[in-house]
């Protein structure tokens, strides 16, 4: 497992260095002098050329590039046009609101797909099926953003049961901060929530039809144990990446839910940082929450040994 | 055969029809609309829905209705045409990479696995911010995105595919590498590919509604469904009634595309899961 572990980091160095390529060439791709990007259009020649030297720009691009890594490798993000301080350190600001944005969406999503897939699944061709099915197409194909308004016109609109923007901790106030979240986290789970739970269906089907769970049927066991414990620990490896991805495209998400709700995390920071052509900015972040996509995903596959144990790892 | 499978799946022939009605929308969009849908008439502005206005109109007075169909033109073109971008990309890059595997192979796949590390939305809204709104640019950042899943599902195919003696025999008759690529192995790789770009064409269009909501989607004044969307949060107290109807649309888009693409993979190939 030490072997597999360390053998799963190594190979992630080579994507990693990836994700900066694509990233560092997509913001070189931008018409245009960064460096009179960064002065602003009223510069001096003369600053516009001392900024360039200063940023590095008189170099070649592959030195360019080692010279951008080495300050990534060091956590030095650059400086933020408009902010002008380090992008660090405005992410590390904002990434508090959409960690957990993220986590209560991802937290809602799973405690309604696992047990709505598993009802499915031990239900297979009733009409709680059927219901499911046709509630999980709907939820993978109506659109998250649309859904986040439709919440603000009943909710926040109709009735005023919630707040239609804004944020408040919940570490601050916690029953306020949890009422600025309800329709944000529903929008945003929407889309993961329909995944998972075709997914948990369609490998509990599998599952349930082997042949340990006849034999654990067979042994008098109660049908709830047998499909809650039985069934979906070995179901749930394969769900497990599917969650895994959801978590990424859930922080991905963030930008769209946070730019409606007017939420102050990454995903509005990233919004702002477009219009506002703040190109260190979208740079951090997307760097930032790629790498964390991958994190997951390595975390989800060293998961996998823990509900699905003849999974082996070999060095 | 395959039809008759088809057609007994009662939610893909669902989604068939939904699918083929978008379509005749768009097509016949200058039949169906019943108003020029960038006519600006102040005077009728923020109307709700009536006879004169079925979807009511916008904050310029603009028919909501001819906005909603012919913004389905824009959405299934730039699925379609983005779909198309990666669909080509990925084959090409998945025939190249399985069949000749070693070090172009390694190099190939491993930029689709980076390209793959990068959250969906996030990736294209990145391209966007860099290549600026417009709809060319739309249809590029969403093949891009979307190029690695053909990619890696062709080069799977091509690695089983090569192997069988008929590609042999190709080899040793003399055909060139273009020929056992393109006729010998591609034709056998078209139903994951079908499938798959049936379900991604779906989100593609919700990914270009994402987009243009953002604004770095369709320019304006065009009646993307996303950019309808804006429009309507901007006055979604005033009016509710502007952002019913695109997003109704949108879902609609992609419902019908999913049911399509899912009746699709239990035919074709039952072994695709999402």
């Amino acid at each position: 497992m030490k072997t597999y572990v360390i053998k799963r980091l190594l190979q992630m160095i080579p994507v990693l260095l990836l994700i900066a390529v694509i990233v560092f060439f997509l913001l070189r791709l931008i018409p245009g002098d960064p460096a009179a990007i960064y002065v602003g259009a009223n510069a001096e020649p003369g600053v516009v050329e001392s900024i360039r030297r200063e940023m590095g720009l008189d170099q070649p691009i592959y030195i360019q590039f080692f010279i951008w890594l080495s300050r990534v490798m060091q956590g030095d993000f650059g400086t933020s046009i408009v902010y002008n301080t380090d992008v660090v350190s405005i992410i590390l600001q904002r990434l508090p609101v959409t960690l957990i944005l993220g986590f209560l969406s991802m937290m809602l999503a799973l405690l309604l797909a696992v047990p709505a897939g598993i009802l499915a699944a031990a239900n297979q061709n009733s009409y709680k099926d059927y219901l499911f099915t046709l509630l999980a197409v709907l939820g993978i194909s109506i659109p998250g953003f649309w859904l986040a308004l439709m919440l603000v016109i009943f909710f926040s609109v109709k009735l005023g049961w919630f707040p239609a923007t804004g944020f408040v901790s919940p570490f601050e106030d916690f029953l306020r901060g949890m009422q600025y979240l309800v329709l944000p986290c529903v929008s945003q789970a929407l889309l993961a929530c329909a995944i998972i739970a075709r997914m948990t269906r369609s490998t509990m089907l599998e599952v349930l039809r082997q042949e340990f769970i006849t034999t654990a049927r067979g042994k008098g066991l109660p049908r709830i144990w047998v499909v809650g414990k039985h069934a979906l620990k070995n179901a749930f490896a394969p769900t497990l990446t599917v969650i895994g991805f959801q978590l990424g495209n859930i922080l991905g998400g963030a930008v769209i839910t946070e730019t409606i709700f007017s939420l102050p995390g990454i995903g509005q920071l990233i919004f702002n940082a477009i219009g506002q052509r703040d190109y260190p900015i979208i740079q951090g972040c997307i760097l930032l929450v790629s790498f964390g996509f991958v994190l997951i995903n390595l975390i989800v596959d060293l998961l996998y040994s823990y509900f699905d144990p003849r999974i082996v790892y070999e060095g | 055969m395959l039809f008759k499978r088809l057609i007994r799946n009662k939610l893909a022939v669902l989604g068939a029809l939904l699918l083929l009605f978008l379509i005749t929308v768009a097509l016949l969009a200058p039949w169906v609309a019943t108003h020029n849908p960038l006519k600006i008439n102040i005077k009728e502005r923020l109307q709700p829905p009536s006879q004169a206005h079925f979807f009511g109109t916008d904050g310029y007075g603009r028919d909501l209705f001819s906005r909603v169909v012919y913004g389905a033109a824009i959405a299934l073109r730039v699925g379609f045409l983005s779909i198309v971008v990666a669909m080509s990309a990925g084959i090409i890059l998945g025939l190249i990479s399985g069949y000749y595997r070693g070090w172009i192979d390694a190099i190939i796949m491993r930029i689709m696995d980076a390209i793959l590390s990068f959250p969906i939305i996030l990736l294209a809204i990145g391209i966007m911010a860099v290549l600026g709104a417009g709809f060319a640019n739309l249809m590029i950042a969403l093949g891009l995105v979307y190029t690695p899943r053909f990619a890696r599902l062709v080069r799977s195919s091509v690695l089983s595919i090569r192997e069988k003696e008929y590609i042999e025999a190709a080899r040793v008759t003399g055909c060139s590498d273009f020929t056992i690529l393109f006729v010998h192995i591609l034709p056998n790789c078209w139903a994951p590919v079908i499938i798959q770009a049936t379900i991604s064409f779906g989100y593609a269009i919700l990914w270009e509604a994402a987009l243009s909501f953002l604004g770095l989607g369709a320019p304006p004044p065009s009646p993307s469904w996303g950019s309808l969307l804006a429009d309507g949060k901007e006055v979604l107290t005033r009016a509710p009634w502007m952002t019913y109807f695109p997003g109704l649309a949108i879902a609609m888009a992609v419902l019908a595309l999913n049911l399509f693409g899912d009746g699709l993979r239990d035919v074709l190939d039952p072994r695709i899961k999402e």
